[in-house]
């Protein structure tokens, strides 16, 4: 993959804003409590990935030969759903259905290639395995077609993901690549204070992963990572630091938006704080 | 199929025993079958896939000793038009993996088919923690996975054949050791969700799957010989989608047994008698034989067997004696 011109940045950057406003209308509109926090965290990284990576084409023609995205942080819909439908995969009126009653656009991922998502997820630790085997079989096929799973950091404390981990590298599935959402929290507080993850970056390199770490909002990083030639045999991790809520100021790093409600006044406030 | 099923051949198959014959019937079934694959976590050699492997290089994977990766892994190789077989001891394949199975198999009906080698009690002193007690409970707790328990070695590889065939999740149950017993030597029709009436009689109605249908069969002779009692057995090989035509046969008895290498609760016994509850029919009688539901004492196969009362002495008895009362 080419590194994208420099001047694209800006519009990811715009981009990025309109997914964010998006998540916090649909936060509101949809009311109770709302995976905010990590949802927010991995929008540069997704606005990324289906505006350079995935070809919305490929994937609204269920073309064998595509890229496919994997979301294995299964809570992290409000940082996906806005995004497919940025990118032209779901309608607005399908957008309007999350959270209502038969929707396939609730709190994790319903598997539907009409909707552009190819699995079901909301477990942790279920979605390296999964794509890694899609990739497997992509190399069998003979296509030169990637994979891309986003997981959490608080997800690597599932020993599902080390599993996958390591049979990634013994399998050399250079068209694998892992983004780990470092947001530096999960449900109940700072990952730091609950698993030692120390190291993490050393860790999936000693497992046998070609790993880049990043700062997970900035675009030319991220465009550095996922364009970086890649050695051969080797699966990809890019280690994406992120402030979880970003771009909130009131929900940065602040582990009640985890998981937390947007009242009327508070989404007012956000969206303040975002357009300024 | 490609070669002449006889009285040699079935033979020589219960000599290798089901999990020989399953590695065999996947290599016999590859070359008609170019989407079959195979995964293992590193039971490879033990599911029978040794030639399949070597023949078939580019269509197995050991994905280590990792059977939750196994599934997620297999699911997302099925995506790309793959049939693949996952094959693990029973315990490892439906509770170690069971949340992947479940999300994998069961939600997204990812084309993969779970093998489970040595279910019941066929490990013997490898003990409580390699038995399978409870596989068919747990996978038919989860929905649209449908169940196939063989009854002998050429029924695997019909069985084998059936799921190569079949599009979506299955769950295949391996049960016995070699020899095992033999029920068919020559071909037959086998169609999944349609059961065999091996054995007619009027008294009696006996249902049993995998290897405990060769006992049935030894228990209702014993039953005639012993008591002039006339049994029908029938092979209930596959538990779900359980046969309809069932609920007609269990009317017209007087008695119904249940014969099963599982727990007592969640196999077959169950499955019929929530039949008899959810058809209303009256009057019927359910005797369920199988295995208690606590972990079992140690032994070899044979002395397993014994002890639970699942050989053919055991079993006549058992029926006997409720048969005497009704």
């Amino acid at each position: 993959m080419n590194k994208i011109r420099s001047s694209s940045y800006e519009e990811l950057i715009s981009d990025a804003l309109k997914v964010r406003l998006k998540i916090l209308e649909l936060a509101h509109s949809s009311g109770g409590g709302q995976h905010l926090g990590g949802g927010l965290s991995m929008v540069e990284i997704m606005c990324y990935i289906y505006s350079k990576v995935i070809d919305i084409e490929s994937v609204k023609s269920k073309l064998k030969e595509r890229n496919r995205f994997i979301l294995s942080k299964g809570h992290g819909v409000l940082g996906f759903y806005p995004v497919l439908h940025h990118y032209g995969l779901i309608s607005k009126e399908n957008l309007l259905t999350y959270k209502k009653e038969l929707s396939e656009l609730i709190s994790h991922p319903i598997r539907n290639l009409d909707n552009g998502i190819e699995s079901s997820n909301g477990s942790l630790g279920h979605g390296l395995s999964y794509g890694s085997g899609i990739a497997y079989a992509l190399k069998l096929k003979k296509f030169n077609s990637k994979v891309y799973v986003l997981i959490g950091d608080g997800e690597c404390n599932e020993g599902s993901i080390w599993e996958a981990a390591m049979s990634s590298s013994s399998l050399k599935l250079d068209n694998l690549t892992c983004i780990i959402d470092c947001n530096l929290f999960q449900s109940d507080g700072k990952t730091s204070s609950i698993i030692n993850q120390e190291n993490l970056a050393q860790r999936w390199e000693s497992f046998g992963w070609h790993v880049i770490e990043i700062d997970g909002h900035s675009f030319s990083d991220i465009d550095n990572a996922f364009s970086l030639f890649q050695p051969t045999n080797k699966p990809k991790l890019i280690l994406a630091k992120t402030v979880k809520g970003k771009g909130v100021d009131f929900m940065e790093n602040d582990n009640s938006w985890h998981h937390g409600r947007l009242t009327e006044s508070l989404y007012q406030e956000a969206i303040q704080k975002l357009s300024s | 199929m490609i070669f002449p099923f006889n009285k040699n051949l079935a033979r020589q198959w219960c000599r290798i025993g089901p999990r020989g014959i399953y590695g065999q019937s996947l290599l016999n079934l590859a070359e008609d079958f170019p989407d079959i694959f195979a995964v293992s976590a590193d039971l490879g050699n033990s599911s029978g896939l040794d030639r399949f492997k070597g023949k078939y290089l580019d269509r197995f994977i050991n994905i280590g000793i990792a059977e939750q990766n196994m599934i997620g892994f297999s699911s997302g190789l099925s995506t790309l038009g793959f049939n693949v077989f996952v094959s693990s001891f029973a315990p490892f394949i439906t509770m170690r993996a069971g949340e992947q199975v479940r999300m994998n198999l069961s939600y997204m009906q990812s084309n993969v088919k779970i093998v489970a080698i040595g279910s019941g009690i066929s490990m013997g002193f490898l003990g409580n923690s390699h038995f399978g007690l409870e596989d068919i409970s747990i996978i038919r707790s989860l929905p649209n996975i449908p169940i196939i328990s063989p009854s002998d070695c050429f029924e695997v590889y019909k069985s084998v054949e059936a799921l190569a065939k079949y599009e979506g999740p299955a769950f295949l149950r391996l049960t016995g050791a070699a020899p095992s017993p033999i029920i068919h030597t020559e071909d037959y029709e086998f169609k999944i969700g349609k059961s065999i009436e091996l054995l007619k009689g009027g008294d009696i109605l006996i249902l049993s799957h995998g290897t405990m249908v060769s006992n049935s069969l030894k228990a209702a002779q014993l039953l005639k010989e012993k008591h002039s009692i006339n049994a029908s057995v029938v092979n209930v090989h596959t538990l779900r989608p359980i046969d309809s035509e069932l609920k007609d046969l269990i009317m017209k008895y007087p008695l119904i047994a249940t014969v099963e290498e599982h727990f007592v609760s969640g196999g077959l016994g169950t499955i019929i008698s929530e039949l008899i509850t959810s058809n209303f029919i009256q009057g019927a009688k359910l005797i369920k034989l199988g295995l208690p539901n606590n972990f079992l004492k140690s032994g070899t196969y044979e002395q397993l067997i014994k002890r639970y009362n699942l050989n053919p002495e055991g079993i006549a008895n058992n029926i006997y004696e409720n048969f005497v009362q009704i």
